[in-house]
């Protein structure tokens, strides 16, 4: 909402700096975003009048001009403008003048006759012909203004207000106006509110045959007015008018017109001008939209109706969606003769539901959505009207049209002084606090706070509180720190989520965070077949684009994306893990499941399936997890059919490892070998043992024996491993495996595997025959099962 | 036999000095001390001497074989000192090659400084609680004070799963989860992701991370809110930052108020920084509004409380000087090893 500082003045004098303006009205609640004052880019031109006029002897379309600048001697200045006459008020920018756009203007020579500045079209004064329509566009901007010769052109020309441009937050829509933000200010300086009382002459016969008004939904329309002038002169409004509206970014247009604009940003008020003409019936019925019925608005859009907007209708169509926009034919033409000025207050929530449906905010929808007085309709609707008597635009009929459906009920609070003065911790007298709530409009019966019909946002104590908070001063109410001993800790869920993410750090893995949403094309990236269930992803309804437009199932893609982001980079070998939340929905639910899950993804130099394997049991065994298992899968779409394994837990399913399917890779463009896993974090917890006991350092020593066995290559090698683990029983301290061999002096299909077994007792020291026999029965078991000692 | 003896001491000592490694040496030791060393030789004439002879000359016998092992001995030693010495000096090496090292990963900056702050509050004594994403409309807005159609709701552009269900567009709701589960006191922050449509740019991200925080109890005063966003400013941006509390409008409390820290390029003249403003936004607060309260079964006249919400990606951007949001999702491992 932009502010003109001069029309602000008419209802408080204020005459601070626009700056400390700012502050003061920042830190009392209405948030300056910033200020510029008009016409700082202009310097040094003045108001010239042209003297002489004689035509250039080198050029048929230069003019010399002297021109009358204030000073002794008038000076010379060449232009190829045709459109003045000697006597003319121009615009004159002198030697070393500066323009809008930085642009500087200099003496020199045209053609050989010396120039000491420029004559300014408006355009060169930053202006348009709405902000001075008697002006030409190709030509010299002619002054039609009261000014002398020498006067700062800004002056004479009305380009010296100051803007202010203020963030209003939702709940005042009473402050998206210059009496709203004057009020605010009157309080905020402790200045006098001088606020006019619009007064209406009339006298030119009676309206109430002209137009039958009838509201048919009076949920929606608190109150409909309206007033009707005859006799309508259309023509540009006077230049203060045009002033104020374009200080605060309103385009003039004509008198009607502007009328309307003009009490809409002085009162808060949407305002709405119909020529009569066009009512059909001269009738005005406020309804329902029928389903289907066509508008064409004031835009040129034709819009077809579904039957839940609010509509302003004749006997037979709508002429203006309620709140929002008129129709084509409802606007001010040359010719029109009669006009319904309109001022109504219809429902907020009505307003913005069509609004957003029909794609159409405009000024009066944004006002009206947050919920207008009702009772400032009628103040408008009389301002507009003595307006209109004001600029001479046309002869306004006696009788008003008004139709009010609401209760003149006021709101009311009783005042708690303790109670503020205890929740902001402040110590202000009742006096004080009545001092500042009439200063906002409120007035008093006894200690019961009558609150205006303008501030509906004030329904509680809290509400007063705040009133009372911004303009005593946030800042000068004490600090203080809480009371009572609480203790804050982290969970032991959370706790454990950073020695995931601590573990991974230190295995050199780093961390990433992706976007939760994909493309639903990811599926088919990723290899997923058409009937698999995790396909089935949450869809966002609204979505920026299709790419991000489903909750993911997996957290694959994002990781694929990264190392892709990085091998595009040529940035060498990755390592990347993200604790990532997946999104599952559940049928019958309202929400899905969501499950964090550990992603990591690595490509590189010597990296592979065994170095992601060896960060996983890293992981697991920083997180005191026994009892896992790697099992081979060659069922996972994603991955490498040779090179993928299930990894559980107890049995437990927890995740996944593998090697990514060369055509998932080639999908994101890299083509190197990439391992990724993904373990769900809730099962890692169930299985975290978090109570260790300590295990007594070994007394007695350990036997260790190597083991070289031959057994068919499709045995894995934990099959063997777990052979050995029930031969060698309870005296089985560790296995490491250290050789794998297939190749020479091997037979075909064969592999030779070599294990280092360690045995060891906790009570005795191991006898020769004891190993023998312990060894005897890891044989037996690995012969079972088809492996047997290398000869 | 004296002067045998003594020649072989002279002889012996002499050649022992100039031994020049370990295997000289060793042959010395066989050639003068061995068992069939030149002094056992000698000494195993001794039965040819005469009663009064045999102790002087056993006596000088020992003597000498004495210092060969006292010389033996330290010519050892210094001659193990010297191949130390030389080992030493050949094993030197450039001390300016790079070093050898294993790799670590980078913790994302998003995350420092979000570790930071829960630090800061758990410091305080709050928890931290973590809720549901994809939110029901109820706990995203009805249940803060947002009915459907209210304006406030053009403020924070949603992304919608259903008509009743939304991605959560702050973590407030944790917050309605928290009131509605336990009971005051109550001083938790819920730190998550959020979601806005904002079109990706250099400034806006419809994915960005939040931290809230919330304390109910008796007697809370907005002097409280005051005193420990102070503290929880201080704390993250330095002790000399300077704080000023602005009022401004969030439908969930009232009064509500916005956090300025004074820039800490100009120390509020105005600069680029903070678009010379002088202030630097950042974060938004307020009493819980007792509607708020009274939503989750907490009565507002027993109860008052604060809450709190900031973004992280403009505090980490502003800490590290980073310029671009995208970098935080885009995941180079340029970027990443940075901080």
């Amino acid at each position: 909402m932009n502010l003109s500082m001069r029309w602000l003045n008419e209802f408080v004098n204020i005459q601070t700096s626009p700056k400390a303006f700012a502050e003061a009205m920042t830190m009392s609640g209405s948030k300056v975003e910033c200020f510029e004052t008009e016409g700082t880019e202009i310097s040094n031109v003045v108001v010239g009048r042209i003297l002489s006029i004689v035509p250039h002897q080198d050029s048929d379309h230069l003019v010399i001009c002297q021109v009358d600048i204030g000073a002794d001697e008038p000076i010379q200045i060449v232009t190829g403008a045709n459109n003045l006459t000697v006597g003319d008020l121009v615009p004159a920018a002198l030697n070393n003048s500066t323009l809008p756009n930085g642009i500087k203007i200099k003496k020199g020579k045209l053609r050989g006759e010396v120039s000491n500045g420029m004559l300014c079209s408006l355009a060169e004064l930053g202006l348009t012909l709405n902000d001075f329509p008697y002006a030409i566009e190709d030509g010299i901007f002619v002054l039609q203004e009261n000014c002398n010769p020498g006067d700062p052109i800004c002056e004479a020309i009305g380009l010296n207000d100051t803007k202010i441009e203020f963030e209003i937050t939702s709940n005042r829509p009473d402050c998206f106006s210059v009496i709203g933000l004057a009020r605010e200010t009157a309080a905020t300086f402790e200045q006098q509110l001088t606020l006019h009382t619009p007064v209406v002459k009339g006298g030119n016969g009676s309206c109430t045959e002209m137009l039958d008004v009838k509201v048919e939904e009076p949920a929606l329309c608190s109150v409909y007015s309206a007033r009707i002038v005859k006799n309508v002169r259309v023509k540009p409004s006077p230049r203060w008018m045009r002033e104020r509206l374009r200080t605060m970014g309103v385009r003039p247009i004509n008198n009607i017109v502007d009328i309307t604009n003009y009490v809409m940003l002085e009162y808060g008020q949407p305002m709405h001008a119909f020529d009569l003409r066009f009512i059909e019936d001269q009738k005005i019925r406020i309804r329902y939209a029928k389903k289907g019925e066509i508008i064409t608005t004031l835009d040129g859009v034709e819009r077809t109706l579904t039957g839940n907007e609010l509509v302003i209708a004749d006997g037979k169509k709508p002429v203006a969606i309620a709140g929002v926009m008129g129709g084509e034919y409802s606007g001010i033409m040359d010719d029109t003769s009669t006009i319904v000025f309109e001022s109504a207050c219809f429902d907020a929530s009505s307003v913005r539901t069509t609004a957003r449906n029909q794609g159409m905010r405009t000024d009066a929808s944004s006002r009206y959505e947050k919920g207008l007085d009702p009772n400032n309709c009628l103040p408008a609707l009389e301002r507009a009207c003595e307006l209109v008597e004001l600029l001479d635009a046309g002869d306004v009929l006696d009788d008003i049209i008004i139709e009010r459906h609401t209760s003149d009920e006021q709101t009311k609070i009783p005042l708690e002084t303790e109670w503020i003065n205890q929740f902001l911790h402040i110590q202000l007298t009742k006096d004080e606090m009545k001092t500042i709530l009439k200063k906002i409009g409120c007035q008093f019966e006894n200690d019961m706070i009558l609150i205006p019909t303008f501030r509906p946002d004030l329904e509680h104590k809290a509400d007063i509180a705040e009133e009372i908070a911004r303009f005593y001063g946030y800042n000068r109410i004490p600090s203080t720190s809480l009371r009572g001993n609480a203790q804050g800790k982290y969970t032991p869920r959370q706790k454990f989520e950073a020695v995931i993410s601590n573990t991974m750090l230190a295995l050199g893995l780093s961390e990433i965070m992706t976007y939760s949403f994909l493309s639903p094309k990811i599926y088919d990236k990723i290899r997923i077949p058409q009937q698999d269930p995790l396909r089935n992803s949450i869809t966002i309804s609204n979505p920026l684009g299709e790419d991000s437009s489903i909750m993911r199932t997996t957290a694959l893609p994002s990781m694929l994306d990264a190392l892709a982001h990085n091998y595009n980079n040529r940035n060498g070998d990755i390592a990347l893990f993200e604790l990532a939340i997946e999104y599952y929905p559940i049928p019958e639910q309202e929400l899905p499941s969501e499950k964090t899950k550990l992603i990591a993804g690595i490509y590189g130099n010597q990296q592979d399936f065994f170095t992601a394997k060896g960060i996983v049991e890293q992981l697991l065994e920083t997180l005191f997890i026994s009892n896992y298992e790697f099992t081979a899968t060659s069922e996972e779409y994603s991955y490498h059919p040779g090179r993928c394994a299930h990894i559980t837990i107890n049995k437990t399913h927890v995740g996944i490892i593998g090697e990514i399917h060369p055509n998932v890779a080639e999908n994101y463009g890299i083509y190197e070998r990439i391992i990724c896993f993904s373990l769900d974090v809730d099962t890692l917890f169930a299985y975290t043992q978090s109570e260790k006991i300590f295990t007594p350092l070994p007394k007695f020593p350990a036997v260790t024996r190597d083991l070289a066995l031959i057994c068919d290559e499709t045995i894995p090698v934990r099959v063997l491993e777990k052979a050995i683990i029930t031969g060698a029983g309870s005296l089985l301290e560790n296995i490491q495996l250290f050789d794998v061999y297939q190749g020479e002096q091997i037979q075909q299909g064969k592999k030779s595997v070599a294990f280092n077994i360690v045995l060891r007792s906790a009570d005795h020291t191991l006898d020769e025959e004891q190993v023998n026999n312990t060894m005897k029965k890891v044989i037996k078991e690995l012969e079972k099962i088809g492996a047997n000692l290398r000869s | 036999m004296k002067q045998q003896l003594e020649s072989i001491r002279n002889i012996a000592l002499q050649a022992i000095e100039k031994a020049e490694d370990h295997q000289t040496l060793e042959n010395l030791r066989i050639k003068y001390l061995g068992k069939k060393g030149e002094l056992t030789a000698i000494l195993k004439q001794m039965g040819k001497l005469s009663a009064e002879e045999r102790p002087i000359i056993g006596q000088l016998a020992n003597d000498i074989r004495s210092a060969i092992e006292e010389t033996f001995a330290v010519r050892v030693s210094h001659l193990k000192e010297t191949l130390l010495l030389q080992k030493l000096k050949h094993e030197t090496i450039d001390v300016t090659l790079p070093g050898k090292r294993r790799e670590l990963g980078a913790k994302h900056p998003l995350s420092i400084v979000l570790d930071e702050i829960k630090e800061i509050f758990i410091g305080m004594g709050f928890d931290i609680v973590e809720g549901p994403e994809v939110e029901s409309d109820y706990y995203n807005f009805e249940a803060l004070n947002i009915p459907k159609n209210h304006p406030a709701r053009d403020t924070q552009d949603t992304f919608y799963i259903n008509e009743n269900v939304v991605l959560r567009t702050q973590t407030s709701p944790v917050q309605i989860r928290t009131m509605e589960t336990r009971q005051p006191p109550i001083r938790i922050i819920s730190p998550g992701r959020v979601y806005r449509s904002d079109a990706v740019d250099a400034t806006h991200s419809p994915l960005f991370h939040q931290i809230e925080g919330l304390v109910v109890d008796k007697g809370i005063t907005f002097a409280d809110l005051k005193g420990t966003l102070e503290t929880f400013v201080k704390r993250l941006y330095g002790e000399n930052s300077v704080v000023r509390f602005r009022p401004h409008h969030f439908p969930f409390t009232e009064p509500s108020a916005e956090v300025d820290v004074q820039c800490f390029s100009c120390h509020g003249d105005g600069c680029r920084l903070c678009k010379q403003e002088g202030w630097i936004e950042i974060l938004g607060c307020g009493m819980v509004h007792p509607k708020v309260l009274k939503n989750c079964g907490i009565d507002p006249e027993v109860f008052s409380g604060f809450a709190l919400g900031m973004g992280l990606e403009r505090v980490v951007m502003r800490r590290y000087n980073i310029d671009d949001m995208r970098l935080f999702y885009e995941n180079d491992i340029r970027f990443l090893k940075q901080f």
